[in-house]
């Protein structure tokens, strides 16, 4: 008996203290993941997650500071990948899967100030100085960073419509076990 | 006009069928075989089939009520009625009724009910069921008796069978050894298979069903009868059955032709014990089994191999209920490793490459 | 000819007798048109014509919209009575813009091309830009515009054109009546079409249900040598593009290939005929024959339809409902897409038009799968449904595509005949849809994250410069102030 308890205490012991020496003296670099977390974000710097730009959010990411679902134009695509890159489970059921939108330039309302052109980390705002400017829907990636700078409030985000090529069937309302 | 929720998509059209019937149509396929055996051995049997059958539906339903599940709507799919069924016909006939009271419990309430219920269990109900009372109450496990024909000059009464059941009075001098279990002692007492074999019960017996046995291993032709009907209704298919029982032949054909003197002869497996019921009706559960037809049958084989093995080496002489839920275990990996191949893929899942559109 | 056996697939019940012995009758022009710019794969069709215009049957409304896409003809003479969104025949129910013609009882032809004198010298140039114009698509349901696949000759080694003639989804009798009564006009334009295609064989299949069609079509094949009417087992799905090839060749098309690929071409018989239509009397696609039918309707029927009749004109000629429809479906019952309703048009794809009731579609509600195994046995795709059901539960989209969901063609046979009635389709439908998103989401992000550094390298670039110019003006500046002071410097 004591024996048997002598020999696993003093097993526990020995291997315990090499594990913690392995974690010790081999333990790796952590810096290369800011890097590629940083290629997971969407690299468009618009600052909604609240840091600066996308580099911030990764270093606080790597640190384990931040949230993984902070990245609005992102969405839930990039919130799955740093979730796999992380090991952790995102929890989606909190996250609020915002409708995909596009900034739109009510024309009338528009003075042409270039300001909103100038903040647009996509280049998606045409025109220029004293001119009407327009947004191109299809690069517009929602950041509404175009929408804090108009001085006369003329750009409005809408939600990006449904269309016939974009709907898919729902998920069935079925939800009995299998598996 | 707008008058359609539009909830589901295609197809809209579906065949006629449900759990409900196939269930059904399985219990249909054993009552041949059930009424046979429960002629066969009496009133005591009845008795513990009923019990054991009732007891399930009736854990079944507590099960249900505590999981929150529908109890009316899953009762109706009867699939723990056919688990009593199963369960209640690899019982010794005579056996006391909390066999069958507690054959339920481990049936439903440990082996289905703890992973989800119907379809999520891994392992046969009725084969865990069988296994735990077979080694926790050895001795009331195998009691076997010869055939007493209801209303035969030797049958015991309803009230004799009453006492049997419900009382534990079992009848002196009416046990008898199942074929399988004679040879193995015998074999133990150093006499060759080949002349105990001499005193089991000649070939047309025991596929008739006139022998000592649990309800559902006598009566090869009865079970037999039950699983072509399966067939022909498209509930099993061929693989499963024809696999197991050529395993089980196979190993004991080729044995028996190198030493003749130590292992019994293939038929003599086949016929034996419950090679019919388990190849027709435990191994092809749907539940249990794989979903290819190619991994069902390297299911079927390997069920036969283990059969054989654990009949000819292990301490116990009928090794069905063992052979199936050690290949129950491993459903899962044969599921996976069976797979079809894809259209147009190869068996990795790459596109098949061009210039060879004739796999 | 030796046929070869396709995986799985089942025999449904096909309720072919309700329509099969009704001839196609023509529905009476209807009081509007409802003419949608989309009716195909591909870029909408560019308005031609405005509000008020007059128009003539078969005049060109609407214009090809891009290299895949199909222009749009007046199905009959009358006057453009409005451009404007309504309902699609989609199962969204979402608008698109719509051509509402107003006819005016004329039915007067406008200009037509000429015809092509002698399509067999034509070459396949000829042959495909009258084809494009006269905008015709598959009319099987997927609706792809014909000229592009009639071009591939042009790209890949062909050997046969197949004519699919299989109609295997239950009910739908339109082709299977087109090819008793239009024998000729097919084998026409499946000749004209091989042509085009510089394939030497043209094969006809027809499902063997269909005696009579068989005897005409090989009737009308009888004096062409090139041409094989071929009568194929009954097994849905049959008419499935590549099943059908693999049926005939034993040749299976390669995952992410076409059929051209392996040297077949697959187009629908009604599609054969609309070709003859267009090479020898110039006529674009303007109508064309829908089965009505399912125990809902009161005369169930096949019908020659203009394109843009709305299903409601289609279901009054048929006596209206008997009873209330549980379902109004687009196509077959096992492929076919539910409508959102009875205002929306017939467009060129649509074979079908079933009103069902709840004893014909047999939905029970969906109870806990016991893993039969049978829709492995019968998928035709050779896929697990019951493991890829499994994981799109859990909304798993990885695995569910690893294990095949992308190459589901949603033929309906394991929901069809599961007996827990999951709806394993549905799963594969909403996964598939999920799927695709997700890659249109990180393809964009990818398009933003090149867009961002590229303004990011421009701002900076733009700021090196505006530094530079600054610090040459400067140096400018104090050489211009140091040659001053030197200048001033007294000598």
């Amino acid at each position: 008996m004591l024996l048997a308890v002598g020999s696993l205490t003093i097993m526990g012991v020995t291997l315990g203290s090499i594990l913690g020496a392995a974690a010790y003296f081999l333990a790796v670099e952590e810096n290369p993941l800011e890097e590629e977390l940083k290629e997971m974000l969407p690299g468009s710097q618009c600052g909604q997650c609240g840091y600066v730009g996308c580099g911030q959010y990764a270093v606080a990411l790597a640190k384990g500071e931040a949230p993984i679902t902070l990245c609005t134009p992102g969405g839930r695509a990039v919130i799955e990948v740093l979730a796999r890159k992380l090991g952790v489970t995102a929890d989606l059921s909190e996250h609020e899967e915002k409708v995909p939108e596009y900034a739109v330039i009510i024309e009338d309302l528009c003075i042409g100030c270039t300001r909103c052109i100038k903040e647009c980390s996509v280049d998606a705002i045409m025109g220029a100085n004293k001119l009407m400017h327009t947004v191109i829907a299809d690069v517009c990636h929602g950041c509404a960073k175009c929408v804090k700078v108009c001085p006369t409030d003329a750009i409005e985000m809408r939600p990006i419509p449904m269309t016939l090529g974009s709907w898919h069937w729902a998920k069935p309302e079925d939800q009995h076990a299998m598996h | 006009m707008t008058f359609l929720s539009i909830k589901n998509s295609a197809p809209f059209t579906h065949q006629v069928s449900s759990v409900q019937k196939i269930m059904f149509t399985v219990l249909l396929a054993l009552i041949p075989a059930t009424a046979f055996n429960l002629y066969l051995f009496g009133w005591p049997a009845i008795l513990l089939f009923t019990v054991t059958v009732g007891a399930c539906v009736v854990v079944e339903a507590g099960c249900l009520i505590l999981a929150g599940q529908p109890v009316k709507a899953t009762l109706n799919d009867y699939s723990a009625v056919l688990t009593g069924w199963l369960l209640a016909m690899s019982l010794p006939p005579w056996a006391p009724w909390w066999i069958g009271v507690l054959g339920a419990i481990f049936a439903i309430a440990l082996a289905k009910h703890p992973f989800g219920g119907i379809g999520q269990n891994v392992f046969n109900p009725a084969m865990v069921a069988r296994v735990a009372l077979l080694i926790s109450f050895p001795v009331a496990m195998t009691v076997w008796v010869m055939p007493h024909p209801l209303f035969s000059a030797h049958a015991p009464g309803l009230a004799d069978a009453i006492a049997i059941t419900f009382g534990g009075q079992m009848p002196d001098a009416v046990s008898a050894a199942s074929a399988l279990g004679h040879i193995k002692t015998e074999l133990s007492r150093g006499i060759p298979v080949s002349q105990s074999l001499a005193q089991a019960p000649d070939m047309m017996d025991m596929m008739l069903g006139y022998r000592a046995g649990s309800l559902g291993e006598t009566s090869a032709i009865l079970i037999l009868a039950g699983g072509l009907f399966l067939m022909a209704r498209r509930i099993i298919s061929w693989h499963i059955p024809l696999s197991v029982m050529g395993g089980v032949f196979l190993m004991g054909a080729i044995f028996h032709a190198v030493d003749p003197a130590r292992f019994a002869p293939g038929t003599f497996h086949l016929v034996s014990g419950a090679t019919f019921l388990g190849a027709f009706f435990i191994a092809t559960d749907y539940v249990t089994s794989p979903v290819s037809k190619k991994g069902q049958l390297i299911f079927g084989l390997g069920c036969g191999v283990l059969i054989w093995l654990i009949r000819t080496f292990a301490g116990y002489p009928e090794g069905v209920a063992f052979a199936v839920l050690l290949m129950n275990a491993l459903v899962p990996i044969i599921d996976q490793y069976t797979r079809p191949r894809a259209f147009g893929r190869t068996r990795k899942g790459e596109p098949l490459p061009l210039g060879k559109e004739n796999p | 000819m030796k046929l070869f056996p396709i995986r799985g697939g089942i025999h449904p019940d096909y309720r072919k007798e309700l329509t099969s012995e009704k001839a196609i009758v023509a529905l009476p022009m209807p009081v509007a048109l409802y003419i949608p710019l989309q009716q195909h794969i591909g870029a909408p069709a560019e308005v031609l014509v405005n509000e008020g215009d007059p128009v003539k049957k078969g005049q060109m409304i609407a214009r090809s919209g891009g290299t895949v896409s199909a222009p749009q003809h007046a199905p009959t003479s009358g006057r453009i009575k409005a451009i404007t969104a309504i309902a699609a025949p989609h199962p969204s129910g979402l608008a698109q813009t719509t051509i509402i013609l107003e006819p005016d009882g004329k039915d007067e032809w406008g200009e037509l091309p000429e015809p092509i004198a002698d399509p067999f010298t034509a070459d396949t140039h000829t042959i495909n830009e009258r084809v494009a114009a006269s905008g015709i698509v598959g009319m099987g349901g997927a609706a792809f515009p014909s000229a592009i696949k009639l071009n591939l000759g042009t790209q890949k080694k062909l050997e046969i054109l197949l004519l699919n003639g299989a109609e295997c989804e239950p009910y739908l009798t339109c082709d299977d009546r087109v090819m008793r009564e239009y024998a000729d006009e097919i084998i026409d334009g499946a000749r004209i079409m091989a042509h085009a295609l510089g394939v030497p064989r043209v094969v006809i299949a027809i499902e063997q249900n269909k005696p009579q069609a068989i005897d005409a079509m090989t009737r009308a094949a009888s004096t062409f040598s090139e041409v094989e009417v071929v009568g194929v087992p009954v097994q849905y799905p049959m008419g499935s593009e590549r099943h059908l090839v693999q049926a005939i060749t034993g040749r299976e098309t390669p995952a992410k290939k076409l059929t051209a690929d392996i040297g077949v071409v697959v187009h629908n018989v009604a599609t054969a005929r609309a070709v003859h239509h267009a090479v020898r009397f110039g006529r674009p696609l303007i109508s064309r024959v829908v089965t009505v039918s399912g125990n809902a309707v009161r005369e169930p029927n096949n019908i020659e339809v203009p394109i843009g009749a709305r299903v409601a004109d289609l279901i009054a000629f048929c006596g209206g409902f008997a009873v209330e429809p549980e379902s109004l479906i687009n196509g077959g019952p096992l492929m076919g897409q539910p409508l959102p309703g009875l205002d929306v048009p017939v467009i060129k794809g649509m074979s079908g038009i079933l009103a069902l009731t709840a004893a014909e579609i047999n939905q029970q509600p969906a109870s806990a799968c016991i893993r039969c195994g049978n829709c492995v046995t019968i998928c035709p795709c050779g896929l697990v449904p019951v493991e890829m059901a499994a994981f799109i539960r859990k909304d798993n989209f990885k695995v569910a595509a690893q294990l095949g969901v992308m190459d589901c063609v949603s033929c309906g046979s394991c929901s069809w005949l599961c007996p827990s009635h999951i709806p394993l389709v549905h799963y594969f439908n909403y996964a598939k849809g999920m799927i695709n998103a997700q890659d249109r989401e990180r393809r964009k992000i990818e398009q933003t994250r090149i867009l961002a550094e590229a303004h990011t390298l421009r701002v900076e670039k733009a700021a090196a410069d505006k530094a530079a110019t600054l610090a040459a003006k400067k140096a400018q500046a104090a050489a211009a102030a140091a040659a001053k002071e030197k200048d001033e410097t007294p000598a």
